[in-house]
């Protein structure tokens, strides 16, 4: 039985916008040349592949549904009352693979020494083993050994993989093109493609090959180790993707109304309209913002702790936070974005082709949205792609502050958070923390790298030298 | 000047106005004092005695508006509004929820603040301006491609992995510091060198790449390709035109942020325990404490218009064909 959070209808909603912008783009030429310029550029175009397998496992996690419960009378359904994710099924095994407490990646036996007691009655203090990480393990100490075998069939499946999307990929360019499959592969080797599939393919081929590496291993060992309660800190990590893209993606879609709507009107009316809008965005401004959001999520909690019943669970308690995060982040981003386009718009508004449709007795409306908007819309993209980083990186700083998202979400900066005071154990829990911080990088280097490129391409300004 | 000053503080009043307004909506109509009584008090069921009891120590117990009980101006001075909200203007920032002086608490939690924000702002800029021109100038060759790409991947860490990774390797395993505290006197330089180098080390990306499209767009200047034509040599070209006139959008830049530099940077405080105003807030915010989360919302926005002015006359100075008007 499928449920929808408020943030999985949203972020399908803005796959949708997506995917007709997309297709609006490609038939129009103004628009197709910077992507095509952004399309040939091999950094952007890797960014690009890694930020797809990001956002596809996001989406996985997207789709929620109340799984059904095997019952015994099969005519009746029943439905368990925890709300689970497609990405959930898929990586069932990880989060059935908790231990009692910390372990360290790749472990056999636990971080913290207990008392055990024997058959014969004697009593020792000893590491105990895991109760799932290395329990194939007849002898822990062959470890290393086990591990490097269990690499290859994981490495051998991830090149399978790796290599059956590659043919698939380059069957579909060859039959576009005209040419043979293998012309088509000698092309894509000696670099001789339009788009650089060359690069495209091969940082596929190095993802892929690390994640079902990283997935196989994990049915044998917590590869990133297990955090205080003994929850697997792979899953963890893999399960906060979808709050980072969340809060980058959403934070967007909340704030691009008002900053398109109010910034082309402040520079298009001028006069008081635009005063009004300055004074509004000004004071928005200058508020600090880590203490508007504060203050707006003291609010929420104080809200939430007394209307504790209108909430059917926690999940959805949990949502609208994020939600309300997004849209606190959304109010005092715009503001930005708001002034650049109210100077652009300036500028536009004495260009002859708007003259002339005034002339003409268009309507305003009509002017802004037929001449205006499509004209400003380079700044938009630059704005969205710049910001999404800097957003994903900030969530890890609010957790800190412990206006982050719902505690009980899964996101790099409840991870950093609850890590952080644990480098101060001896010997020291580096794991939660560095799966965390690697996780963000990825991600936070592709949307940089990609921006740039985006950056480059509809800028006008930007010239090499 | 002084007539364009004078116009530009009276524009900030509104705007101070409207920030108390956004302030106070937050904090009394969206959520009632008794709301933040309740929460403030703990438990579930609370007695309305105990409510009443806690707004009347805290100051809330007034109408929020109007108050049609008291006599001539008392009307309106004595409402959470005038009492919580006005007074603000006047610096007057009251007691704090657990009963603190807020202005005293605030003029003594500066000082800490400073000594880690200016030695940070100072260091940095020689740094980053020396990274960038030397990017500049190597440009379009591979010391320039890397670079920016290093500065791409700096950027993309998160700042908790600067302090954390810096408390950690300099502090507990290299024993060079202190891993955080404060004191007072010469014995504080100790506790403030890892915070300030963290703080240069985490916005190096960011900053030398802002600073290298910047003198990188003088160079492509027309009084840059004169210079050269004359004959001059790179480095009086770098050093004479493109750093000179590059300084101007810098430091303008730098100007702005000027005033913010007393509220300090909230996470490093907080990290290295350092009692400035950036921890004070955040502990502000952790202990749910209304009074000092407004008041430290009232002194940002004024620091921040401050800036703003500050930038206005900055370029006038530095530039002056730009009129104000």
């Amino acid at each position: 039985m499928p449920v929808i959070f408020l943030t999985d209808g949203l972020i399908f909603l803005l796959l949708l916008m997506v995917t007709a912008f997309i297709w609006y783009a490609r038939r129009h030429e103004h628009l197709r040349v910077p992507w095509r310029q952004v399309g040939r550029n091999g950094m952007a175009m890797s960014a690009v592949v890694v930020l797809l397998f990001y956002i596809i496992i996001g989406l996985l996690d997207s789709m929620h549904f109340h799984p059904r419960v095997e019952t015994q009378n099969s005519t009746e359904s029943r439905y368990s009352n925890e709300i689970i994710s497609v990405l959930d099924v898929l990586l069932k095994h990880l989060p059935e693979q908790t231990e009692k407490t910390y372990s360290a990646p790749f472990a056999t036996h636990a971080y913290a020494m207990e008392t055990i007691d024997h058959e014969d009655g004697t009593r020792t203090r000893e590491y105990p083993r895991l109760q799932h990480g290395g329990t194939h393990l007849d002898d822990p100490e062959n470890r290393g050994q086990d591990i490097l075998l269990k690499s290859l069939p994981g490495i051998a499946a991830g090149l399978l993989v790796w290599m059956t999307i590659s043919f698939m990929i380059v069957m579909v360019l060859a039959r576009n093109a005209g040419v043979t499959i293998s012309g088509q592969l000698r092309y894509i080797v000696h670099r001789q493609t339009a788009l650089p599939w060359h690069t495209i393919l091969l940082t596929l081929g190095a993802v892929l090959v690390l994640f079902v590496w990283a997935f196989y291993l994990s049915h044998y060992y917590h590869i990133f180790g297990t955090d205080k309660v003994g929850q697997d800190v792979f899953y963890q990590a893999i399960k906060s993707i979808r709050t980072g893209l969340m809060i980058g993606t959403l934070t967007t879609l909340v704030m691009l109304p008002f900053a398109l709507m109010l910034g082309v009107m402040a520079g298009y009316f001028r006069g008081w309209v635009d005063d009004i809008i300055q004074y509004i965005y000004t004071t928005l401004n200058s508020i600090p913002g880590v203490l508007l959001i504060a203050a707006a999520i003291l609010m929420l909690e104080v809200y939430m702790s007394n209307h504790s019943g209108d909430f059917s669970s926690n999940a959805h308690r949990a949502d609208l936070r994020l939600f309300f995060l997004c849209v606190i982040l959304g109010i005092m981003s715009w503001t930005g974005l708001c002034r650049l386009l109210r100077g652009e718009t300036m500028k536009l508004r004495e260009i002859d082709y708007v003259q002339a449709a005034q002339a003409f007795g268009v309507s305003h409306v009509t002017i802004m949205i037929r001449h205006l908007l499509p004209n400003v819309m380079h700044i938009v993209m630059i704005t969205i792609v710049l910001d999404f980083s800097a957003l994903v990186l900030a969530e890890a700083v609010l957790a800190y502050i412990n206006i982050g998202v719902d505690p009980s979400m899964s996101s790099w900066g409840n991870m950093i958070n609850s890590a952080r005071l644990e480098m101060a154990r001896e010997p020291v829990v580096w794991w939660s923390l560095s799966a965390a911080f690697v996780f963000m990088l990825g991600l936070v280097l592709a949307a940089n790298l990609f921006a740039d490129a985006v950056r480059d391409a509809f800028d006008p300004r930007i010239r090499e030298y | 000047m002084i007539s364009y000053i004078i116009r530009r503080m009276l524009y900030a009043i509104p705007i101070l106005i409207g920030v108390n307004v956004i302030t106070f909506v937050l904090f009394f109509v969206v959520n009632t004092p008794d709301d933040i009584a309740r929460m403030q008090l703990g438990q579930k069921r609370v007695t309305p005695e105990a409510i009443e009891k806690w707004k009347a120590d805290h100051g809330y117990d007034k109408p929020v508006l109007w108050n049609s009980d008291a006599a001539a101006a008392g009307k309106i001075t004595e409402t959470i509004f005038f009492e919580n909200s006005v007074r603000l203007f006047v610096f007057d920032f009251g007691r704090s929820d657990s009963g603190r002086d807020i202005s005293y608490d605030i003029s003594q939690r500066m000082w800490p603040s400073l000594a880690i924000t200016v030695p940070s702002l100072i260091i940095g800029l020689l740094v980053y301006i020396t990274f960038a021109l030397t990017l500049a100038f190597f440009r379009a060759t591979y010391i320039d491609t890397w670079g920016v790409v290093l500065c791409v991947v700096m950027m993309s860490i998160s700042s908790m992995f600067y302090i954390i990774g810096g408390q950690y390797l300099v502090g507990k395993l290299l024993h060079l510091v202190p891993i955080s505290g404060y004191d007072t006197g010469t014995e504080a330089i100790k506790f403030l060198v890892l915070p300030v180098l963290v703080g240069l080390v985490g916005s190096i990306g960011s900053s030398t790449r802002w600073y290298r499209t910047i003198f990188l767009e003088e160079m492509g200047k027309d009084f840059v390709r004169t210079a050269r034509a004359k004959g001059l040599s790179e480095t009086v070209v770098l050093y004479r035109h493109v750093l000179r006139n590059g300084l101007i959008p810098i430091l303008t830049g730098v100007v702005v942020i000027l005033p913010m530099l007393f509220i300090g940077s909230l996470i490093t405080e907080s990290f290295f325990a350092i009692p400035g105003l950036g921890s004070y807030t955040i502990d502000a915010i952790n202990n749910q404490d209304f009074a000092i989360v407004r008041s430290m919302v009232f002194l940002g926005s004024v620091l921040y218009i401050l800036g703003l002015l500050l930038t206005d006359i900055s370029y006038t100075i530095v530039d002056p064909r730009i009129r104000l008007s």
